[in-house]
């Protein structure tokens, strides 16, 4: 019997070397997936076992831990002022993961980046409690609560850039809601979240980022820019061949003008009392494809704007024909952008001609402080001259001056703007958005540009809805805060 | 006059009885634990825990006399088999007590702390190992108790669904109620069963070997011979349509294979044998639910995570062995207790996954891989069938046990829902295994036992005498 027994010894063996090879299989190959599987509450239990770092604006955290007890967690996640912020900051939920910076720098929040793997060494040894590391922005305190405050009780968003280094100033979506509320991990969080997740208006929708409007009239400055850069418009105060009324191409429909005086403009007047006439046909005359290069070399068609929060891509339709061509050129048919976008349109022309790229984190920190990491500002594309946006800032100077947009004036300091009023739904049933973009110059060049953006005016008659109207105070209240800040 | 001589001794020296060498390891056995219970204190309370002089001295104090026992009535056993089990039985009540602090299983309305109760099953299954080494003087006594052993297989199978003894613990039925304590007569049935195997089996070998046709290179047996073997798969395949028990079933049927072939030595037993349970498999597969979710989890428990339990269980424990890498995250500070339900029982492998890491896991499974094979070693050295076919029917078990355990929690085949041996908490398992190391520590004394000096024989004496 000893031949069988033999050979019963080495299946036994085999069985066990079975269950070694399957265990390298699961503990060592598919170890970190495991470890970090969505699915995995260790991941969330991790994250709130150490004090997590804070986000910092002004040098001053607007977020914080609180301890908790009776919970897999041991912090919790607060807001100072967590409405304003939320745009930025996004949350952290013991529940519900977390998005936007608290989620893509979670690494270094939590301590748990590789790049810390030092301090957290060091920490071992000296006894210290682990904590996370800080992620300083380079949001301004005061241009974000100007911008919030601003925007009130109304549905929309502000998006403010430093036109000569991209780093974003403002960034401010309403309604917004508090991250606050559902950081937790009880009931009532998940109440909460619901409550919100349900609310029609929607308050959990970054709109500075993540929401495009048709941009209206403001696009007119893209346009005018295409006009410029191809030639098609030499001189600004020379008169065009626009017609009155100009038929919209391949269509029998004349285009409107909510303003006389468009026959035959120039470039400057009509951007002074904004034709749409003049820029449909600019448009037209530009073709579609110059017309998308321009929109594209501004940030239009890119799906990958990382702030490093991801924005929406903005759309300016490729395959579009004449008259959709025509209509886009003033901002309506299928053309949409972000505020973010229109933010970056209007710091590309007052930093003659040069975009940079958005961001918002300016410096990573580790617990002790050292700085682990220094975003520097990055050149995105150069979408038109500098002699031509000298010629656009002239223009939007004119309209802030004497136009449409007077209401953006700052005493003592130079701004240019543009208005729109962007028609939406079936038959423009709906009412239209308010935007209003604008730059304020100083000796230094320009320090800020904003682009305001007014969803739906409760209690506003639809024909004073207008971007110098109503988006217009806040953009001037934005810069302003701006340039205070720098005094 | 008269010279009595032996002239039938060759070696003059002793066998070594490894006597020695196993209070060595056993010493080993012993701290290992005791500093594991110090760890998991530490961690997570931060002071040395102060059950620890208690524990230490209550686990010493089991081995001690486990060791005095062998020492006195199994003298040339094993050295290997008494320190292996100590171990395990010692960090498994570690794990337990270490479960046991866990807010989030304490804050579950189906756990409750087990760890003085595993000691005192512990001490329980000592004290039936000591019992088997001190009653059974020679394990070929169990012979005469063949059929007597197969009417108390069936009985002890058959309980869990008696009415009102019976419980069905969430769908297995595998448990019955006496008093207050829950039995699981299936772990005791393992041992019971392999003595009838094995009985039968020496005395049906011959029939079963040779008096068969020559069919396709394999040698059928006689219709009349493949009773047995289609009666315990029939009864395997109730086991698993009745008591929803896929782990018993395919545990008797696994050893009842393993001891048909070492009887007959005919690999078309083997063969026979897989095509049946693989046979059976598809049948019980295609109609029981149980076994399809099983199934199901198995495939990819990620998938049908959201719909079912089955899954949602697996991906929890494939998680806890995947979050404790290379190394582990140390004793007490792991999550495993994210499983919940059964963590400290059916699951409470993946706690040794998570905290001791894949190097924890490899040592445990060597301590296991080291069991079964000293018992089929035993086997190997029995110098009697009947000790032959009850050693490799024992090991056989354990290591299907190890392997349909461990490899159900490590997601290599479909869960089932059986206890590893000694880590697990329940007494059932315990007590069972600690009868299982008696009866092969008392096999391998008598394997290994010199031959006794045969009594001078009468005539051998004649034939020296020498007449002047």
């Amino acid at each position: 019997m000893n031949k069988p027994l033999r050979r019963i010894a080495i299946f036994c063996g085999l069985l066990v070397l079975a269950l070694m090879i399957r265990d390298n299989w699961i503990q060592y190959v598919r170890a970190d997936e495991l470890n970090t599987h969505k699915f995995n509450r260790r991941v969330q239990i991790e994250r709130y076992a150490y004090e997590r770092g804070n986000i910092i604006v002004d040098g001053k955290p607007i977020t914080g831990s609180v301890e908790t007890k009776g919970s897999d967690f041991k912090y919790k996640r607060t807001y100072t002022n967590g409405p304003m912020w939320a745009p930025v900051t996004g949350f952290a939920s013991q529940a519900f993961d977390a998005n936007q910076i608290e989620k893509l720098e979670d690494g270094i929040l939590t301590g748990n980046d590789d790049r810390l793997f030092f301090d957290r060494t060091l920490a071992m040894f000296t006894g210290e409690k682990k904590k996370g590391g800080d992620v300083v922005t380079t949001l301004n305190g005061k241009a974000q609560a100007a911008a919030f405050k601003g925007l009130g009780d109304n549905k929309g968003a502000v998006a403010a850039i430093d036109p000569q280094t991209g780093k974003i100033l403002a960034l401010a979506s309403t309604p917004s809601y508090n991250p606050s509320v559902f950081a937790g991990n009880s009931i009532k969080d998940s109440e909460n979240r619901q409550k919100l997740l349900n609310d029609k208006d929607k308050p959990m929708v970054n709109r500075a980022l993540r929401e495009t409007y048709p941009p209206g009239s403001t696009f007119k400055v893209v346009t005018a820019a295409a006009a410029l850069e191809n030639g098609v418009v030499e001189d600004i105060d020379a008169p065009t061949d626009t017609p009155e009324p100009y038929m919209i191409p391949l269509s029998r429909t004349p285009m409107k003008n909510s303003h006389g005086g468009c026959e035959k403009a120039s470039l400057n007047a009509a951007m002074e009392v904004s034709c749409n006439s003049v820029f449909a046909n600019l448009g037209d005359k530009v073709s579609r494809d110059k017309m998308v290069e321009m929109a594209q070399k501004f940030g239009f068609n890119n799906a990958e704007i990382d702030t490093p929060v991801r924005a929406s891509s903005s759309v300016y339709n490729k395959t579009m024909d004449r008259g959709g061509n025509a209509l886009s050129s003033i901002g309506q048919f299928d053309t949409a952008a972000t505020p973010l976008q229109m933010a970056m349109v209007t710091a590309a022309i007052a930093n003659d001609g040069k975009l940079m790229k958005p961001y918002m984190i300016d410096q990573l920190r580790a617990p002790n402080l050292d700085v682990i990491q220094t975003f520097e500002p990055e050149e995105m594309s150069q979408p038109v001259s500098q002699e031509n946006a000298q010629l656009l800032q002239r223009m939007m100077e004119n309209v802030v001056e004497k136009g449409t947009g007077k209401n953006a004036q700052i005493n003592d300091v130079t701004v240019g703007g543009k208005t729109g009023t962007a028609q939406h739904g079936v038959g423009n049933s709906k009412r239209p958005y308010a935007w209003f973009i604008s730059y304020a110059k100083t000796d230094n060049g320009s320090p800020v540009a904003v682009a305001v953006v007014v969803e739906d005016s409760n209690g506003t008659a639809r024909d004073d809805i207008s971007g110098g109207g109503l988006a217009a105070p806040i953009a001037r209240d934005v810069m302003k805060a701006v340039l205070d800040s720098k005094e | 006059m008269s010279v009595v001589t032996n002239t039938t001794t060759i070696g003059a020296i002793d066998a070594p009885s490894r006597r020695n060498t196993e209070l060595v390891l056993l010493a080993f056995a012993v701290a290992i634990p005791v500093f594991a219970y110090l760890n998991v204190g530490l961690a997570l309370n931060g002071e040395v825990p102060s059950g620890m002089l208690g524990y230490g001295l209550g686990l010493g104090l089991m081995a001690g006399v486990a060791h005095i026992v062998v020492r006195k009535f199994a003298r040339y056993a094993d050295p290997l088999l008494l320190p292996l089990a100590t171990l395990l039985n010692g960090l498994g009540l570690v794990l337990i007590w270490r479960l046991d602090q866990s807010p989030r299983l304490n804050a579950r309305a189906d756990f409750a702390p087990q760890a003085t109760n595993q000691l005192m099953y512990s001490a329980l299954g000592i004290a039936l190992f000591v019992g088997v080494l001190m009653i059974l003087k020679d394990h070929r006594v169990l012979q005469r108790f063949t059929y007597i052993s197969m009417a108390a297989a069936l009985i002890l199978l058959i309980l869990p669904i008696v009415p009102g003894l019976g419980a069905d613990v969430f769908g297995a039925k595998i448990w019955i109620r006496v008093g207050g304590f829950s039995i699981q007569p299936g772990e005791f049935a393992k041992i019971v069963i392999a003595v009838f195997f094995s009985g039968y089996l020496m005395v049906k070998r011959d029939a079963l070997a040779l008096a068969s046709r020559r069919f396709m290179g394999l040698y059928l047996p006689r219709g009349r011979d493949l009773g047995p073997i289609l009666t315990i798969w029939a009864m395997s395949l109730l086991i698993l349509v009745f008591e929803n028990d896929l782990g018993t079933s395919l545990l008797f049927f696994g050893m009842f294979v393993i001891m048909l072939y070492v009887a007959t030595e005919r690999t078309s037993w083997i063969v026979m044998g897989l095509l049946m349970s693989a046979g059976g498999a598809v049948v019980v597969a295609s109609f029981a639910g149980h076994v399809q979710a099983r199934v199901n989890a198995w495939i990819d428990p990620f998938v049908c995570k959201e719909t079912s339990v089955a899954c949602d269980q697996m991906t929890q424990v494939l998680m806890t062995f995947g979050s404790g890498g290379v190394l582990g995250t140390g004793l007490g500070q792991g999550n495993s207790d994210l499983i919940g339900f059964a963590a400290n029982s059916d699951f409470i492998f993946a706690t040794v996954g998570e905290e001791l890491g894949l190097t924890g896991v490899m040592a445990f499974l060597l301590l296991y891989g080291l069991i079964i094979e000293r018992g089929i070693r035993t086997a190997l050295a029995a110098r009697d069938p009947f000790g032959k076919l009850f050693a490799i029917g024992l090991s056989g078990a354990f290591a299907l046990q190890v392997f349909v355990v461990a490899g159900g929690v490590m997601g290599l085949i479909p869960l089932t829902g059986m206890t590893m041996p000694f880590l697990a908490a329940g007494g059932s398992s315990v007590i069972a295994n600690w009868a299982l190391i008696g009866i092969l520590i008392r096999i391998s004394d008598t394997a290994r036992r010199p031959a006794p000096a045969p009594a001078p024989s009468p005539d051998a004496e004649m034939t020296q005498v020498v007449r002047p």
